[in-house]
């Protein structure tokens, strides 16, 4: 149980590690989220074929699958190319895979709720602000944009805890974050119950806080007329 | 892409296929008989009791399954105590442990949709089942939970898909479920895609069954809430 104490530090590196991924995560299922959202609403009927078929293949293959894909045949994939190109082999880290993977999941989930939010915002507004000639641009960018702000929060809360437990899968392809390393310490010492039940509190620690503050904006920014 | 080592492996994915249903539905099983007092205690907000049930909900929906699985099996290995007792005849077996990782996890969801779906219930219908002199119980059993069930049809649908999708945790412990079976044709004839293309096929057409069976269960057991000339 003593043996815990002295891999502290490590854990918590490997907890910065976690968020880290997490947060990369967020930012490219964001991007991803927003342009596929942008596709559907704009894109005519072959933006509406290709976010669908986005959507459903990055929400109906399990994470670990698509991850497993993206690490052995990306790889191969790449060098395939870069092989023909005349270039070298690269090797692609757990950590880029894993941000890879789970930006093109939760993008599509984003993607879900930004389509929601925009179409949530009442059309009569869009009337108004036609009616008094406010440009398009200007359109989305005071009337639609600031209300689909607030429209999504409830949306990207639960996305971005579902993500966050979502990280622990990295592991399997070799990132050094606080499951894996866990794993390793807890096979070195032959503690696995006392390193696991560690990630269990530290992963309700951060669900807990980021969770709260979220919910907090939430009722903040709630609509409310 | 190699169609023809696939198709020579056909029954390795087969046996997969039953694995991966086996674990499954068993996990949601067993999940629903946790999670069916679970919701109807949470409901009554008894003291103690359901700080104790709000912490397993809170535990197990704060935390990746994978760590759980882990813990579970890696975890529990460590105690002597353990080894040594008749627990280990049933914790030795990676399905066993996967098996109770899962469950107390879709338990805790399930808890918590089945919760939120008895707490929708109308206050019209409790009233009238009061009204006309059912007990506590009967009207749990005849009005509430009926009731809350139907309510509850699209979110568990989800429910169910995650669970499919969270199974291949047990690959990871060495099951040999539908990844598993596909990690395995990939380490046989050192292949990147095959194997795990294959896998992601099947995983997207039970998700599609599932989903489908749950849109024709809810169009039946819904139909009340439609226009009647829609039924």
């Amino acid at each position: 149980m003593d043996k815990i104490v002295g891999y502290l530090p490590i854990l918590i590196g490997g907890m910065g590690v976690t968020i880290a991924v997490a947060i990369l995560s967020m930012a490219l299922a964001l991007t991803l989220g927003a342009g596929f959202a942008t596709l559907y609403l704009r894109g005519g009927r072959l933006g509406r074929a290709a976010t669908t078929s986005y959507t459903t293949i990055a929400r109906g293959v399990p994470d670990l699958v698509l991850m497993l894909l993206f690490f052995f045949g990306g790889e191969r994939a790449i060098n395939s190319v870069l092989a023909l190109m005349g270039y070298e082999r690269i090797s692609l880290s757990p950590f880029f895979i894993g941000v890879v993977t789970l930006g093109f999941i939760f993008g599509a989930f984003l993607a879900e709720t930004f389509r929601g939010a925009y179409l949530s915002v009442p059309h009569g507004q869009i009337e108004a602000a036609q009616a008094i000639g406010l440009a398009p641009r200007r359109i989305l960018g005071r009337i639609i944009f600031p209300q689909m702000l607030r429209l999504a929060l409830p949306g990207f809360t639960n996305t971005w805890l579902v993500m966050l437990k979502s990280t622990a899968i990295i592991s399997i392809v070799g990132l050094q974050d606080m499951v894996g390393l866990a794993d390793k310490a807890g096979k070195a010492t032959r503690e696995p119950f006392v390193f696991m039940l560690a990630v269990i509190l530290f992963f309700l620690a951060l669900t807990a806080v980021s969770g709260n503050l979220l919910h907090r904006l939430e009722r903040r920014y709630r609509p409310g007329f | 892409m190699r169609f023809d080592l696939i198709f020579k492996h056909a029954d390795m994915f087969l046996d997969s296929i039953v694995m991966t249903l086996e674990l499954t539905v068993a996990s949601l099983a067993i999940g629903m008989l946790i999670a069916m007092p679970v919701a109807v205690l949470r409901t009554m907000r008894l003291p103690y009791i359901d700080a104790v049930l709000r912490g397993y909900v809170f535990v197990f929906r704060g935390t990746p399954m994978l760590v759980q699985t882990y813990l579970v099996y890696y975890g529990l290995s460590q105690f002597e105590f353990i080894r040594d007792s008749f627990l280990w005849t049933v914790l030795r077996s990676p399905f066993n442990c996967a098996l109770i990782a899962f469950s107390l996890n879709t338990g805790a969801y399930t808890a918590e949709i089945l919760r939120g779906a008895i707490e929708a219930t109308p206050k019209g219908e409790i009233e009238a089942a009061q009204a006309i002199g059912m007990s506590p119980l009967r009207m749990l059993r005849r009005i509430v939970i009926p009731g809350a069930f139907r309510r509850a049809l699209p979110q568990y649908g989800n429910e169910v898909i995650l669970m499919l999708h969270g199974s291949t945790v047990a690959s990871i412990i060495t099951i040999q479920d539908i990844l598993g079976a596909g990690r395995t044709l990939n380490g046989k004839y050192y292949l990147a895609y095959e194997g795990l293309v294959t896998a992601a096929v099947l995983y997207l057409a039970l998700t599609f069954l599932i989903a489908g069976a749950f849109g024709i269960a809810a169009r039946h057991l819904q139909a009340h809430l439609r226009p009647a000339s829609t039924r």
